[in-house]
């Protein structure tokens, strides 16, 4: 973090001291999880972030990066500190729709732009919707409605659902029941952080169902998986990316091994820019990137995009450049609806092994150019 | 609801009951004799999982990593001890917790520098893989062995410390420190084995809990949250209380997770069943320790009579 503050400003002093040719300076101001259980996914954001600023060899942003230490009040400090003292004229990072909910709206109504990498609970992209946030990665519900049309494809008939008590958890099963159109088995939340769930596992044997929907990002996956594997229940698990990427699919290990999962975006996604940023990010990092440093990827671009083609200081240039979302997405297309959430196709993955790594690969596509339903509520 | 998941919970209660009776031992041992919070009690945890889980991805061996996992804990303890609390013994309970505080982030910190962000990777041993079938319960494994493990465990403290000449000294050490340092016992040594002994205890559960868990920065501190509740309900000082209070929070909190949304789905929504049901669950415990506050004050089975 310090690291990265010192060559950012080390970069600053060099640029100014060259000459005032470049454009001022735009602070992007990151407050990402970089500690605790969650650290592996902000990391992987911040990673995937720099990565695009260094390949563009752009110098013209400041990135501040903080950590929230995934607890929503600090995260609201340091959105204060980032505005008040760092003049941050982005805000990005936040990778848990809690802290998002916390710091969002607050921010957006000062006048600075918040542009998410990953959290996009519902209330933002319906009737908090603000013309100063926009989401680079999905609304919550879009890779569970994708799970739960799949699970009609697959002909599961009786799923058992499960995912943690949340907003995004709830937008999990809110959105996998939107297109599931088979019968529940049983319908559970779950604690945030829990690492147990022998109960959980007990209660789905008991159920009678002929397969499970999750939704556990980080290491509530990884507890749950291992302890599923040793309990002798072996329905099949469909799921979002988001429990089944290359953050948690190492320490996983054989327990994920076939599991069908949603995503907007997989290594093997077959397009020029992926192929760049996969390479990249193995070349830079010496490991597979996840979803969530494509995301990180992703918003890097559309910042640097849209500052190509705008000025900062005019906020509606600004608003509307970005809106046009003129970058080279990993994602191959890549669009805004009108509540500045994505327009994306959605596929169907399945954790492969490949030279000894876990990881993913495409199987199908569930939905093209999906848009999420929270739009309609969205007046702006 | 059959009665077969009925038992299979109360078995998964039991089995996380007595992992926390680990947990709680240690940090009740070194409360009673020594009188010190010691809140870095969920780091040693994590130690333990952390070197389990490097050593048997290095060697294959998940019993081998089991070891190592217990000597580096110990070994930190001891460390630990020697080199910050031994100075606070004088100070009182404000001191120890800000400083045990720090030790938190200084060794979750320290963890991820040294194995990165991202969680590792350890899985149960060959040999205890799969289910067994316990009458009319199919229950994995793993989890038998956990339960075995940790009764083993309990009688093994309890033979040490009633009939070892180190238990006597743990027992003087709990009902009088000034006494026991006048009888020529070495107070500092005696000090600084029996947080070790607490470290390794705190070492073993991480690393058994571990192979089922997510082995990642920050896995002690839920843990070390529960193991508080424990000693409170069971009486701080007391390993007896620390055995049944564990066992009493794991029951009661697997259970309340189990049956409450049930109760609830009986005049309620499902949907809104299982969220108030998931919630009042996740209190249960704390309203558990709460009545005990008021009904014993000093736990079920006080320490210092």
């Amino acid at each position: 973090m310090k690291t990265l503050r010192t060559s950012a400003l080390a970069a600053l002093t060099l640029g100014a001291m060259v000459g005032t040719a470049q454009a001022e300076t735009v602070t992007v101001g990151m407050i990402t999880t970089l500690s605790g259980g969650g650290a592996g996914l902000g990391v992987d954001v911040r990673d995937g972030f720099q990565l695009a600023l260094d390949m563009a060899g752009e110098h013209s942003i400041r990135l501040v990066v903080e950590d929230d230490a995934q607890r929503p009040e600090l995260a609201v400090q340091i959105a204060e500190r980032m505005v008040q003292s760092e003049r941050a004229d982005i805000l990005t990072g936040i990778i848990w729709s809690n802290l998002a909910m916390a710091v969002v709206p607050s921010t957006v109504a000062q006048d600075i732009f918040y542009i998410s990498p990953n959290a996009g609970p519902s209330p933002l992209a319906g009737a908090n919707c603000h013309p100063n946030y926009f989401n680079a990665a999905w609304q919550n519900d879009m890779l569970h409605e994708a799970a739960g049309q799949h699970a009609n494809v697959l002909g599961y008939e009786n799923t058992f659902i499960m995912a943690p008590n949340y907003p995004a958890g709830t937008d999990a099963l809110t959105g996998f029941k939107r297109y599931y159109e088979g019968e529940l088995a049983g319908e559970l939340f779950t604690q945030v952080g829990q690492t147990d769930y022998a109960a959980e596992i007990a209660e789905i044997r008991a159920s009678g169902a002929d397969s499970v929907f999750i939704f556990l990002p980080g290491g509530m996956g990884i507890s749950f998986m291992r302890q599923y594997e040793q309990s002798g229940v072996d329905l099949p698990i469909v799921s979002a990316g988001f429990s089944f990427d290359q953050d948690v699919l190492p320490a996983m290990g054989s327990a994920a091994l076939g599991v069908i999962n949603t995503s907007q975006w997989s290594p093997d996604l077959d397009n020029a820019a992926n192929e760049a940023f996969v390479s990249a990010f193995q070349q830079a990092y010496d490991r597979l990137p996840s979803l969530y440093a494509s995301q990180g990827f992703d918003t890097a671009n559309l910042i640097l995009s849209a500052l190509s083609s705008a000025d900062i200081s005019d906020s509606d240039a600004f608003r509307d450049a970005l809106r046009a979302a003129d970058f080279a997405s990993v994602r191959g297309n890549f669009s805004f609806a009108p509540n500045h959430h994505p327009v994306q196709t959605v596929y169907v993955r399945e954790v492969v092994e490949v030279d000894g790594v876990l990881t993913n690969r495409i199987i199908g596509t569930a939905f093209e150019e999906h848009r999420d339903v929270h739009g309609e509520n969205c007046n702006m | 609801m059959t009665l077969a998941l009925v038992l299979e919970q109360l078995l998964n209660g039991v089995q996380f009951g007595l992992m926390l009776f680990l947990m709680s031992a240690g940090l009740t041992l070194v409360f009673g004799v020594m009188g010190l919070i010691n809140l870095a009690h969920g780091s040693l945890y994590m130690i333990g999982a952390f070197l389990c889980a490097a050593i048997a991805g290095m060697t294959g061996n998940f019993w081998l990593g089991l070891m190592a996992g217990i000597a580096a804990a110990a070994a930190a303890g001891a460390l630990i001890e020697i080199v910050v609390i031994r100075r606070l013994y004088a100070r009182d309970h404000l001191d120890q917790v800000l400083a045990t505080f720090a030790l938190i982030l200084i060794l979750s910190e320290g963890v991820r520098m040294i194995f990165g962000p991202f969680p590792l990777y350890l899985n149960v041993p060959d040999i205890l893989r799969g289910t067994v079938q316990l009458g009319i319960v199919d229950y994995s494994f793993y989890r038998l062995a956990l339960i075995g493990f940790g009764l083993a465990v309990a009688v093994g403290l309890w033979l040490l410390i009633s009939k070892t000449r180190l238990g006597i000294q743990i027992r003087a050490g709990e009902s009088d420190r000034e006494m026991i340092a006048a009888l020529g016992v070495n107070i500092r040594a005696l000090y600084t084995i029996v947080f070790a002994l607490g470290a390794a205890l705190a070492g073993l559960a991480g690393a058994l809990v571990g192979a089922i868990q997510s082995v990642q920065v920050g896995m002690g501190e839920p843990v070390l949250i529960l193991a508080f509740v424990v000693i409170v309900i069971g009486g701080i000082g007391s390993i007896k209380g620390a055995m049944v209070g564990a066992l009493l929070v794991g029951v009661i909190d697997t259970m309340g997770r189990f049956l409450l949304p049930r109760i609830f789905a009986t005049f309620m929504d499902t949907s809104q069943a299982m969220g108030v049901g998931a919630a009042l669950a996740s209190m249960l415990i704390y309203l558990l320790m709460a009545l005990v506050l008021i009904f014993r004050p000093k736990g079920l089975f006080p320490a210092h009579g």
